[in-house]
């Protein structure tokens, strides 16, 4: 049978083994985008240059000066991929954000997921361009591109027992060489208080400088709330939860006496290691010296959030 | 070369004149690399900054950066004598003013970035930010501890203060402490810099205490 097969067919391969001409047609193409999908993992930021969203531009920070979109990308804290500032953009490339789900559970009607791809349709995406002060003493000046988060709020229907919501970070040691150490306690997590949640000004980004959230920046989806410190923007959100009790976030968990839950931008409470009266602006040149910070980071319009509240005390 | 060798060579069997040579000329060529050496970081930094090299934070880049080679030439001055007590070579000593005096040059590079660089001479945000915060109390303190260590490296002043010399300059293992106290402080969550330059700090220390070190001679 063997023989009298290889007769016939002295090469021994099996008709259905041989490669279509189409199919042998097309090496080339794949090649070529080996090439380029390899060529995109040594240059994370043309990568992610593909991918452009639709949104409108709105007022917001109109009048800003904006950080460099290699400023932006290239310095992040971000502790899954590294404590250094440019490990995430260079430990996130392999980051795959989609496809992507968000969990939502707790106080709510009924505990559901959402798509990513349904969450950005929710509303319509919108730019905002916004400050953003690190609780160490710098700051940048960000478009974003995101929904308010009240849009993904009345979609979830809480229920009046939620008193605040807490979002949850993906955590993978296998794709996030930082979540390996336990130098803050994974997940990480934050939180809000709801009418800070419901507060116009907070969004979902989705995106910033027109594209898709790099890696680095925290994709699919993070959070951004312009008048707190940078740490309460939880990244890759993978959960929100609507509780009634007030969270206890990684950071405060790291060190209560330093971070506290509200983290508002405030010159006039001071932070153990960091002078929070002035901060320096990422891109602005070695010789620009430091702007003072403002308070609630110049977002005056939230101010009514926290009346009759010490703001020394509730820091 | 080992130790028994060298301990012969220095101690009996080569002529006076010769020992008293090559110790010279090691101790040229030493200096020489110390000196090569100790340009590279500020070089590079010179180059990064024309060439927009610094990263999105240059300020701290700078601060980081002349902060870390300030500790690494302290590291390097307090080496000198565990190694010269582990390789019988006592004509090492020559080099430790010049170590000692690259800390100190590292270290006004530092503050000169944060006084210019960062505060851009505000003195009343700096005088704030010292007095608030204790990893600049110390970082400055450290700093004031270096002064009189720098004016008094000089045979002149070695000579007209005799004993009291080497008790001033004990003020190293002070600055070493109050340095390493500095890093760990200002280190957010991350402390594994901190942790290895205090076990070689540690280390160094030790080493004076083991039982060759007894038979010292300065």
């Amino acid at each position: 049978m063997l023989l009298d097969n290889n007769r016939r067919n002295p090469s021994g391969i099996l008709p259905s083994e041989i490669t279509p001409q189409a199919v042998f047609e097309q090496r080339r193409t794949v090649l070529k985008a080996a090439g380029v999908a390899a060529a995109s993992l040594l240059l994370p930021t043309q990568a992610h240059a593909a991918q452009t969203l639709d949104f409108h531009k709105t007022a917001y920070g109109k009048e800003e000066k904006l950080t460099s979109v290699e400023d932006v990308t290239s310095y992040n804290n971000y502790y899954e991929f590294g404590t250094g500032k440019e490990d995430p953009a260079r430990e996130a490339v392999l980051f795959k954000p989609t496809p992507w789900t968000i969990r939502i559970e707790g106080a709510v009607k009924q505990a559901k997921t959402i798509s990513i791809e349904q969450l950005m349709k929710l509303a319509p995406l919108e730019e905002r361009i916004y400050r953003m002060r690190c609780v160490e003493g710098w700051s940048m000046v960000i478009p974003w591109v995101g929904l308010p988060l009240k849009a993904l709020i009345d979609w979830a229907q809480p229920t009046g027992n939620a008193k605040y919501i807490e979002f949850i970070s993906y955590n993978d040691p296998r794709h996030m060489p930082g979540a390996r150490i336990p130098v803050l306690d994974w997940p990480y997590n934050e939180g809000l208080r709801m009418d800070e949640a419901m507060q116009p000004l907070t969004i979902l980004a989705v995106g910033l400088y027109g594209k898709v959230l790099p890696n680095q920046n925290g994709a699919p989806v993070r959070l951004v709330v312009p008048w707190k410190y940078g740490f309460k923007g939880a990244k890759a959100i993978s959960m929100i939860r609507f509780v009634e009790q007030m969270p206890n976030t990684s950071w405060m968990k790291a060190s209560a006496r330093e971070y506290g839950f509200y983290a508002n931008v405030n010159p006039q409470v001071d932070h153990p290691r960091w002078t929070q009266s002035s901060e320096k602006r990422i891109g602005a040149g070695l010789f620009a010296g430091r702007i003072k910070t403002r308070l609630f980071n110049g977002y005056d319009e939230v101010g009514q959030l926290y009346a009759g509240m010490d703001l020394q005390k509730n820091f | 070369m080992p130790v028994w060798i060298c301990r012969k060579i220095s101690s009996m069997t080569m002529p006076q004149w010769s020992s008293a040579w090559s110790a010279k000329v090691a101790i040229k060529y030493l200096k020489c690399l110390i000196w090569l050496g100790a340009c590279i970081p500020v070089s590079r930094l010179i180059y990064l900054g024309v060439t927009d090299g610094l990263g999105a934070n240059p300020v701290e880049f700078i601060e980081r950066s002349t902060g870390t080679w300030a500790l690494v030439f302290l590291l390097l001055s307090l080496s000198i004598t565990p190694l010269r007590h582990l390789t019988q070579q006592a004509w090492l000593i020559a080099v430790r003013r010049l170590l000692g005096l690259w800390m100190f040059a590292y270290a006004c590079l530092h503050v000169t970035t944060y006084l210019w660089l960062d505060y851009q001479f505000d003195w009343a945000d700096i005088v704030k930010d010292i007095v608030k915060h204790p990893y600049v109390l110390v970082g400055a303190t450290a700093l004031l501890l270096t002064l009189p260590l720098a004016a008094t490296s000089n045979q002149r002043a070695i000579k007209a203060l005799k004993q009291r010399w080497k008790s001033l300059h004990k003020l190293v293992y002070v600055i070493g402490v109050l340095v390493l106290l500095h890093f760990w402080w200002l280190v957010k969550k991350d402390v594994t810099e901190p942790v290895i330059y205090s076990l070689v700090f540690a280390l160094l220390i030790a080493l004076r205490w083991l039982p060759f070190s007894n038979n010292r001679k300065s």
